[in-house]
């Protein structure tokens, strides 16, 4: 990104002065110089794009880890009020609508059961159900899967799919508010049938992980993280059915603008008021697919526990949280003094409640919530909390990974994922894969360093890091 | 008409279209990927997109051309019509558990019909990427002086 454009407000943040004449709203960037430089200027031109949707309330604004997505950066926060004409963009949710990371902790350590990673790499990826073309075990008609997308996790947890336990540490408490099944097209119903508990492709994957360092005691203990102990991370999102609900409403939504007389910038943004009935049906789909991610994570949980039982009978899973990074949200903040209820579009970034609000789970409430940057499967991750600062800087949010620093075209000139696989074997990293091509776009040098993204997550007050974790098996799809 | 596929007779077709294996196109984007599509007709370069789009979940010359599926669509903007295009033949795919690897359409003024033939997923068929959806991003259908130019980013 050429960094001429924009004025530092200080060292972890900055923004771009609009032209003369130029009606839009706040633009912010998060992060350091060194991230920012590295951005495509697409980044940019995408959330100044974002600053011209009515109804914004705050800056349109930009995580650290952001990258050039369609419509929205990816990487990209912006808020909406309903009551001045805001809209919801189906391009600032995304296609895998709820994407998102379930992070299990384990009551083991890795000094134990070093010896059994080898068996449980090859358990995992017969049992889980990963990549482009694989079908879970489970077969819902359309009736049964209206149930799904009606109740979430809760749906899975009253089939047999875990305990109700999980529900407790998982966002609105498994099942988020609005569904309207209805709203679904046939189609979209259809994809689904037989991907409920599937982990997908391109950057899905099930990562057993070590804690390697704890920087946070106190969030370290309520989040019940010691070092060397293994955690689980499922990072997958609503699978077929959340896909076409992007692709239907990504065309209608685009065409309704034109209807409604939106002028967008970009018709990526596809969107429409919150308050008309374009952008009602969007919502009611969207949340409905919210809920089908959630049950898919709650089933994924289900069948990585029995993996584990199997060949480590003492084995405990529990949910440590279930944090999504590609929604919008009604949710309630204080601007300028004043409680307002606002829509908030979060594509590839994390809610970060900080200690104290009301929606996070008792155990963490004094520390604030978990909130997961998933890293690539050679680096490794962070575990951080979110702070009582973010509310005013970001609406709640932090970043949801490292971000791409590199192409899916360019990471498969520059490596092969056979090689790949084989060097991280070397490091102690093993992978499980059938596709050498995903292992390939997905190799740990295409993406930004982790730690430096974690650093600027937390020097913008953000979040604050806990936890690094590093790989130790990875099931890719 | 809308936007779900629906059988049509098989005489209104005509026949699918072979790929050339590794002839694919692909251009730049972040964190996704950007298929192109070219050829003498506006059709041939959606073919070609076709192509492309699903030669990243499979190496298309692997696959057995035993099923076919048939859709039509109404659409004005032809930069839409791609897309849409694009997205029916995923949602097929990804319904009826299929990797295809020939494609045609036919253009009749606002009225699309097309299709795919190809298999279900085998075992033996090494995997690719799966690809979510195709995107407004970077969309352009035209036509240069080497004939039809049919582009947008796949979001994977």
């Amino acid at each position: 990104m050429d960094l001429t454009k924009l004025k530092r407000i200080d060292e972890w943040s900055w923004t771009v002065t609009p032209a003369p004449g130029e009606a839009r709203g706040e633009v912010k960037l998060y992060g350091s110089r060194e991230l920012l430089a590295t951005m495509d200027d697409k980044v940019l031109e995408q959330i100044t794009n974002v600053a011209r949707l009515p109804g914004l309330v705050g800056p349109a604004m930009t995580m650290p880890d952001a990258h050039w997505g369609y419509g929205f950066p990816i990487g990209g926060v912006a808020a909406f009020d309903p009551e001045q004409g805001g809209i919801i963009s189906a391009g600032g949710v995304g296609f895998d609508i709820s994407c998102g990371i379930r992070c299990l902790r384990t009551n083991l350590q890795l000094a134990d059961v070093a010896g059994e990673l080898p068996s449980l790499a090859r358990e995992l990826s017969e049992k889980i159900p990963a990549g482009v073309g694989e079908e879970g075990d489970i077969k819902l008609a359309p009736e049964a899967l209206d149930e799904v997308l009606t109740a979430g996790a809760r749906w899975a947890v009253e089939h047999g799919y875990g305990s109700a336990d999980d529900l407790e540490f998982i966002e609105e408490g498994g099942r988020v508010p609005g569904p309207v099944p209805a709203n679904v097209s046939a189609l979209a119903k259809k994809r689904q049938r037989g991907e409920m508990g599937t982990l997908g492709s391109g950057n899905h994957y099930l990562e057993v992980q070590v804690v390697d360092s704890i920087h946070d005691e106190a969030a370290a203990q309520a989040y019940g993280l010691r070092e060397g102990q293994l955690l689980v991370s499922i990072h997958c999102g609503s699978r077929g059915l959340g896909h076409q609900i992007g692709t239907d409403y990504l065309v209608s939504l685009a065409k309704a603008a034109t209807r409604l007389n939106l002028h967008l910038p970009d018709r990526e943004l596809a969107c429409a008021p919150i308050n008309t009935p374009e952008g009602q049906q969007y919502l009611g789909a969207m949340n409905a697919a919210i809920n089908c991610a959630l049950a898919n994570r709650q089933i994924l949980t289900h069948l990585a526990r029995r993996c584990f039982t199997r060949l480590m009978p003492r084995a405990k899973l529990e949910t440590l949280f279930d944090v999504s990074h590609n929604t919008c949200k009604r949710e309630q903040h204080v601007v300028e003094g004043k409680k307002r209820l606002l829509y908030v579009h979060r594509k590839g970034a994390t809610r970060a409640f900080g200690p104290g609000h009301p929606a996070v789970p008792e155990r963490y409430r004094a520390v604030g919530q978990p909130v997961v940057i998933g890293g690539s499967m050679g680096t490794g991750s962070w575990i951080l909390a979110g702070t009582a600062e973010s509310e005013n800087r970001a609406f709640s949010s932090a970043s949801h990974g490292a971000g791409r620093a590199m192409s899916r075209h360019q990471a498969l000139k520059q490596w092969r994922g056979r090689e790949l696989v084989d060097q991280l074997a070397a490091q102690g990293i093993l992978i499980r894969t059938r596709s050498m091509r995903g292992v390939a776009e997905e190799a740990p040098g295409a993406y930004k360093d982790v730690d430096l993204v974690a650093e600027a997550t937390e020097r913008a007050g953000l979040a604050r890091r806990v936890a690094f974790l590093r790989p130790k098996v990875c099931v890719k799809g | 008409m809308g936007g779900h596929p629906r059988r049509l007779p098989a005489k209104t077709m005509r026949a699918p279209r072979s790929v050339t294996p590794g002839g694919e196109e692909y251009f730049e984007h972040d964190a996704d990927i950007g298929v192109a599509g070219r050829g003498a007709t506006l059709e041939e370069a959606f073919e070609s997109a076709a192509a492309a789009t699903f030669a990243i979940m499979a190496d298309l010359s692997a696959v057995r051309p035993e099923r076919s599926v048939t859709l039509s669509f109404e659409e004005a903007d032809v930069e839409i019509a791609l897309v849409r295009w694009l997205n029916l033949l995923l949602g097929l795919s990804h319904e009826q558990g299929l990797v295809f690897s020939r494609f045609w359409i036919e253009r009749d003024g606002v009225i699309w019909r097309g299709g795919a033939s190809g298999e279900p997923w085998r075992r033996d068929l090494e995997r690719g990427v799966e690809v979510k959806g195709a995107t407004l991003t970077m969309l352009e259908v035209k036509q240069e002086r080497d004939g039809w130019h049919a582009r947008c980013v796949v979001d994977v």
